[in-house]
């Protein structure tokens, strides 16, 4: 008894035991994964047995167009997130904390609302909304307006926008919900001296507000950069699977799960999954690096 | 002052992340389920009705039915259509009668069309929880079979009390490339011509009997495309059409090169070659039908979707090729249009062609995990095979069964209580045996995904809906084909 007792109030040994929960669960869910998948992208794992191929699949993965659509189409979705998906969030939380705006509580549910639902749902209604059949809800929309009937989901332009319109429908409220966050963290005292000072609510919001929502805005942006990468469900709801005409829709995680799971090519699978990891921390991290985020803090 | 806001947004982030993947694993678990349906649709059988019956079974909470006697060997089954299901159960309760000292109970369960796929195949890859006996879709066949008989138990034996029977190219189709057969087939999946004869007989200003003579005299593409002429003139209007072709799957294709007797994946050891000519003249063919006005691209892709089946309602379309399998979707999803349809054999490019393909189906197996490897593979021959099992199959599922006999047995094939005799104007099975001697094969080995792929995804929308040049777009395909081989 005295020897636990010891060992769980030495100083040295306990916080090992209180990390250890999680050490575990990382090594087992997080690290342990990552090496076997790098393992993996060096073989060639087939119904009957494993071989080592070395670079073999990155080679492949150079030559394969139908990866490079991926790619482009990948970081095409993700640059057209981060121009939607801050300032817009931002605009809303400023104004979801301003005194103009009335019911709040109403208007943030309901942008709120759209990330609670299942995508499942949600991707199917939209896949039936953008029908290219003269039913649809938005071929109806734009035959009332003069405009014609789309095929939506079959052209680049419009397949996209499709895929941004899901986008922002769902993610709006989340990324707006982290800058009410950020903003109730600034001190209103600034403000206040702000307003001695003359300033007007223009320059209040540029030399108050979004210098203090920086860290804010940093995380929004890692985890957009991110999660524009890894986009996968939207694309895969919005054309009922992986496979879209010209591959308009096609992104890095949807050909990895093409490859992984619907082909069970789990070393090619792989490979692609290696890709799109350096992709997104090399940019993750330059982001971060120019962002000063790796300085030392001043206060 | 900022670290305090990191801090609240690393842990924010930490609990959504855990909250995240709770989200998207359930949500995939179904997503797939839907998706696989209108990919796959091309090349498969079950496809519409999964969607729907998967719905039915989530609905009811209970995806596993046990049929059978208690005492009985057990046996687990998995398919991704619950009527499959009920269709084991009906001919286990069969079989224990018959067999009163080898009783089976059977406990089936169905699952989301790509999680079951994705089951069996983690389940086979790992050696273990894989089921006795398990439906798997020709699309994802290779995937499967590409275990041989150290994931499956081959049927050779078992089967060969009814080989005589089978149309074999559809034994062929479940073969491994070891020669054995290790899946039973539900049906032919014979491509034929449907016809409807009531808008057509309304918009030319003839009897039924006037159109069915003009139907039954088409013979070649040519034939077809003059009487799809003469009906476009006839009924004038926008927006409606004769025929629509696919971007969204390979069934055209598969005729062409079918009545040419080629085949673009090689067969097992063969390479994968798109630029036939058989694809060329098809290609051609449906540019030129959608230039002068004669053909529209099928409204999202294929007709076995939801607005295809739209597009047969509105009578946008009166005559389509589909295999006999789409018959449960004009009972499922039209049933207003009872009394209007026809069924015809496909035309063909030169007289003395044959003029049919088999397209989709589910080849059950019987997987090496099982461990009464024996009883399986005898009751699954026998359900799927047999006589009996062939009778159920017809009437529940609706398929053109593979046991040639019954094709022309009156009681079977002219049975007016059947609801597919009383939907259509002709007896199905009378074309069916017609074309016996006409069904072509085109295999489904590892390369064909990729093949399907490449042209569902990009090929045919570059020619049919982008106006490609056919040599042009082919070629990029066989680039991409290339690569995987």
């Amino acid at each position: 008894m005295s020897k636990f007792k010891k060992f769980f109030y030495s100083q040295k040994a306990a916080p090992y035991v209180f990390v250890l929960p999680f050490i575990l669960s990382f090594a087992f869910f997080w690290i342990y994964p990552l090496c076997s998948t790098i393992v993996m992208s060096f073989q060639n794992i087939t119904a009957t047995g494993t071989e080592w191929v070395g670079l073999d699949n990155f080679i492949k993965l150079t030559k394969d167009t139908v990866f490079h659509t991926a790619i482009l189409n990948s970081f095409e979705y993700m640059i057209l997130t981060l121009v939607l998906l801050i300032p817009f969030p931002m605009l809303f939380a400023v104004l979801m904390d301003s005194r103009l705006v009335k019911a709040k509580g109403f208007w943030k549910a309901c942008l709120y609302l759209p990330a609670l639902t299942s995508v499942v749902i949600s991707g199917t209604l939209f896949r039936l909304m953008f029908s290219e059949y003269s039913t649809g809800q938005m071929n109806l929309i734009t035959s009332a307006l003069g405009l014609g009937t789309f095929k939506w989901l079959k052209m680049k332009a419009t397949g996209l926008a499709a895929l941004l319109i899901v986008c922002c429908w769902r993610w709006t409220g989340v990324n707006m919900l982290y800058f009410i966050s950020g903003l109730k963290a600034i001190d209103t005292s600034l403000y206040e001296s702000a307003d001695i000072d003359g300033a007007s609510a223009w320059q209040k919001f540029r030399y108050v507000t979004i210098p203090l929502l920086k860290p804010t805005t940093i995380y929004v942006l890692t985890i957009s950069v991110y999660a524009g990468l890894a986009m996968f469900m939207e694309s895969y709801m919005l054309w009922a699977g992986p496979d879209s005409p010209n591959n308009i829709g096609l992104t890095i995680v949807g050909y990895l799960y093409k490859r992984g799971i619907a082909k069970n090519q789990l070393g090619y699978g792989s490979a692609v999954g290696i890709v799109l990891l350096v992709i997104a921390l090399a940019i993750n991290i330059v982001q971060l690096v120019l962002n000063g985020t790796f300085k030392k803090e001043e206060d | 002052m900022k670290k305090k806001v990191l801090a609240t947004l690393l842990s924010v982030a930490m609990v959504s992340s855990v909250l995240a993947g709770c989200g998207s694993s359930d949500s995939s678990s179904t997503g797939d389920a839907a998706a696989e349906t209108t990919d796959d649709a091309a090349t498969d059988d079950a496809a519409a009705e999964e969607s729907t019956d998967e719905a039915a079974a989530e609905e009811e909470e209970i995806p596993t039915s046990t049929f059978g006697d208690p005492n009985g060997t057990h046996l687990e089954m998995w398919t991704f259509v619950e009527l499959h299901g009920q269709h084991y159960g009906n001919m286990v309760e069969l079989w224990n009668e018959q067999n009163p000292d080898r009783t089976i109970e059977i406990t089936c369960t169905t699952y989301p069309y790509s999680d079951m796929h994705t089951k069996l195949l983690t389940s086979l890859t790992a050696g273990t929880g894989a089921p006795d006996i398990c439906d798997v879709e020709i699309g994802q066949y290779p995937n499967v079979v590409a275990g041989l008989d150290t994931w499956l138990v081959p049927l050779d034996d078992y089967a060969a009390p009814y080989m005589d029977t089978m149309v074999q190219a559809r034994m062929d189709v479940y073969a491994g490339s070891d020669g054995h057969y290790y899946g039973a087939p539900y049906h032919v999946g014979a491509f034929v011509m449907y016809y409807n004869v009531a808008a057509m007989s309304e918009a030319m200003g003839l009897t039924q009997d006037e159109v069915i003579a003009k139907i039954d005299s088409v013979v070649t593409w040519d034939d077809y495309a003059a009487l799809g002429q003469e009906y476009v003139d006839a009924i004038a209007t926008e927006g409606k059409y004769w025929t629509s072709v696919d971007t969204g799957g390979v069934d055209w294709q598969w005729i062409a090169m079918a009545e040419y007797g080629e085949d673009w994946t090689g067969g097992f050891d063969g390479t994968a070659n798109v630029q036939l000519d058989s694809v060329k003249t098809m290609l051609t063919m449906e540019q030129d039908w959608l230039n002068t006005g004669l053909a529209e691209v099928s409204p999202d892709g294929h007709v076995d979707l939801e607005a295809g089946f739209q597009n047969i309602l509105d009578h946008n379309i009166v005559s389509f090729p589909k295999a006999m399998w789409y018959m449960s979707r004009f009972t499922n999803y039209m049933p207003e249009e009872s009394g209007n349809w026809y069924i015809a054999k496909c035309p063909v490019f030169e007289e003395g062609q044959i003029c049919s393909v088999g397209v989709g189906g589910t080849g059950t197996v019987v997987t090496q995990q099982s461990a009464n490897q024996e009883l399986a593979a005898e009751f699954l021959c026998w359900a799927k095979m047999s006589e009996e099992g062939e009778q159920l199959i017809w009437d529940n599922l609706g398929f053109d069964v593979c046991n040639t006999a019954l094709w022309n047995d009156d009681a079977f094939a002219h049975d007016d209580s059947n609801q597919y005799n009383q939907f259509f104007i002709n007896y199905p099975y009378d074309v069916l045996y017609e074309i016996k001697d006409d069904i072509g094969t085109i295999y489904t080995v590892a390369i064909s995904p990729t093949i399907n792929e490449q042209m569902c995804n990009v090929t045919l929308n570059d020619i049919l809906e982008n106006g490609m040049d056919v040599d042009e777009a082919l070629q990029a395909a066989q680039d991409v084909v290339d690569l995987e081989q």
